[in-house]
C-alpha cells in the first residue's frame, strides 16, 4: 500500500500496533480540517508491525498526551517535504484532563467541573494513579 | 496552608512532635483548655460516624473552641447536589479548620484545593483515615514505649481496611519493623500496599490464614472488622464476616506483652471477655485518638 509523503505537517510514528485510534480521539484530530491518514499494522524492522498517523498541516501536538500513551513513539516534523525534527518522548509526570478515573468509589466520578489528574508513580512500570483515590489508571 | 489529608504527608519528626504534644496534654490538660479560645471546628460528616466525630469535637472542645456542622449528608446541602468544593468554599468562610468525612475517595483532597483554611480528613471511603493512624501511633507509644523492632500482625480484613494501609505505610518508616498479615485470600492486603510499603523497603513478612499459628509471634494484634459497606454485594459480605475472631481460648497463646488494638466500632471480632484483659488497649485507643486529635488542631491552627 502507497501513501504519499506530506509537504508539511507531522508524522506520529512507532506507534504501538493497534493503538492508533486512541491517539486519534485522544488528540482529537476528527475535529482537524486537513488531510490525515492513519497507517494500520505497517511492517517495522523494530516492531514487526506497527501504526503511523500523518497529518498533513502544522499542527502543536499535545506531547504529554502521546508521551502517556507509549513514550515509544517518535513525533516528526515535516517542512517541505524535508524532516526537521525528530522528538523523542517521555513518560509525563502529571497527565491532566486526558482520561478519567475508574474507581466507582472516587470523588471525580460525583463531583462536578473536577480536573481528572493522573500521577506517575512509577516509572519504571509506567503506573499512574489518581491524584484524589489513588486508583490505578489502566489495571493489569 | 496545611492540611492533613494522607498520613504519608507527615514526616516521622512531624509525628514525634505531634505525640511530644499529646503526651504533654495528657500530663497538663490544664494548660490547654484555652488554647483555641474563640476558634471554631467544622465538622462535615457526609457519611454518619458517631466515633470519629465526637472524638474531634471532644478535641476542640478540651482545647476551648467551639464545634459546628452536621453528621450526615442528608442534613447537608450536598443533598440538593451542592459539590464538595462549593460546600467547603462556604464553611471556610465560617469555621477555622474543618475535619471531613466523606464516602468518596480523594473527597478530601478535593476539598483541600478550595479550602482557605485547614482540612483534616476524617476518612474519605475505603482510601484513608489519617487521624485513625494518629490515635494507632500514640497507642503503641504509649503501650509499647517505642516504634522500631516491633512484631505488628493486622488481622481480618486488610482489603478494605484502610486504618491497616495507613498503619502499614506509617509503621514501614522505623526500623526492624515485622508485619504478619492475618487474613482470608478474599480479603489479602492489596498488592500496591504490600509492594510499596513492604517489598520494596525489603521489610520481613509473612502471610497467612491462620491467627493460631502466629498469634505467639506477636508484639501488636491490630484487630479489624469486616465491613459491610466496604463490599458491593450482601452474599460475599455474609461468607467472610466471620472470618476471624479472637476470643480468649487465642490469647492465651499470645504474650504476657502483646496489645490488642482495633480501630473501632468491633461488631464480634473481639470476643468481650477479652475487653477485661490487661493486654486488650482498643478503648484506651480512642482516648488516645483525642489526644492527638488535639495536637493536631494545634499543629494546623499554629497555635502554640
Amino acid at each position: 500500500m502507497t501513501i504519499d509523503s506530506i509537504v508539511n505537517g507531522v508524522v506520529i510514528d512507532h506507534i504501538k500496533a493497534g493503538k492508533s485510534m486512541e491517539i486519534y480521539n485522544l488528540l482529537n484530530l476528527g475535529e482537524l480540517d486537513s488531510q490525515i491518514a492513519i497507517i494500520k499494522n505497517a511492517p517495522s524492522k523494530l516492531m514487526g508491525k506497527k501504526d503511523i498517523i500523518k497529518i498533513a498541516s502544522d499542527m502543536e501536538l499535545d506531547l504529554k498526551v502521546l508521551g502517556y500513551i507509549d513514550p515509544d513513539i517518535t513525533v516528526n516534523t515535516i517542512k517541505n517535504g524535508v524532516l526537521v525534527e525528530k522528538k523523542h518522548l517521555e513518560l509525563p509526570d502529571v497527565v491532566n484532563d486526558v482520561i478519567k478515573c475508574k474507581n466507582p468509589r472516587c470523588i471525580t466520578t460525583v463531583e462536578q467541573d473536577i480536573h481528572h489528574i493522573f500521577k506517575l508513580t512509577d516509572r519504571a512500570n509506567r503506573v499512574y494513579r489518581c491524584l484524589y483515590c489513588e486508583a490505578k489508571a489502566k489495571e493489569d | 496552608m496545611n492540611h492533613l489529608i494522607d498520613i504519608m504527608d507527615l514526616s516521622v519528626e512531624e509525628i514525634d512532635e505531634l505525640i511530644a504534644t499529646a503526651r504533654d496534654i495528657i500530663a497538663n490538660p490544664e494548660k490547654y483548655q484555652e488554647k483555641c479560645r474563640y476558634k471554631k471546628l467544622a465538622t462535615l460528616f457526609f457519611e454518619p460516624s458517631t466515633r470519629t466525630r465526637l472524638s474531634f469535637e471532644a478535641a476542640m472542645m478540651e482545647l476551648g473552641g467551639k464545634v459546628l456542622g452536621f453528621s450526615d449528608a442528608g442534613s447537608s446541602s450536598s443533598s440538593k447536589g451542592e459539590s464538595v468544593s462549593d460546600t467547603v468554599a462556604v464553611v471556610s468562610g465560617y469555621a477555622d479548620i474543618i475535619a471531613m468525612r466523606h464516602p468518596k475517595e480523594g473527597a478530601p483532597m478535593v476539598a483541600s484545593m478550595k479550602s482557605g483554611v485547614p482540612i483534616i480528613n476524617a476518612g474519605d471511603g475505603g482510601h484513608n483515615h489519617p487521624t485513625q493512624t494518629l490515635a494507632d501511633l500514640l497507642t503503641i507509644k504509649m503501650e509499647k514505649g517505642h516504634f522500631d523492632n516491633l512484631t505488628i500482625g493486622f488481622c481480618g480484613d486488610l482489603k478494605f481496611g484502610r486504618t491497616v494501609h495507613s498503619l502499614v505505610a506509617a509503621m514501614s518508616r522505623y526500623p526492624g519493623v515485622k508485619f504478619v498479615l492475618i487474613s482470608p485470600d478474599e480479603l489479602k492486603l492489596p498488592s500496591y500496599v504490600k509492594n510499596t510499603y513492604i517489598k520494596d523497603k525489603n521489610i520481613p513478612y509473612v502471610q497467612t490464614n491462620s491467627l493460631d499459628d502466629v498469634i505467639g509471634e506477636l508484639d501488636i494484634l491490630y484487630m479489624t472488622r469486616v465491613q459491610k459497606e466496604r463490599f458491593f454485594n450482601e452474599e460475599d459480605y455474609l461468607r467472610l464476616k466471620d472470618s476471624y475472631i479472637l476470643t480468649a481460648d487465642k490469647m492465651k497463646n499470645a504474650s504476657d506483652d502483646m496489645i490488642v488494638m482495633h480501630p473501632l466500632p468491633r461488631v464480634n471480632e473481639i470476643s468481650t471477655d477479652i475487653d477485661s484483659d490487661k493486654r486488650a488497649c482498643y478503648f484506651r485507643q480512642t482516648k488516645y485518638g483525642k489526644y492527638m486529635r488535639m495536637a493536631l488542631i494545634l499543629k494546623l491552627l499554629e497555635v502554640d
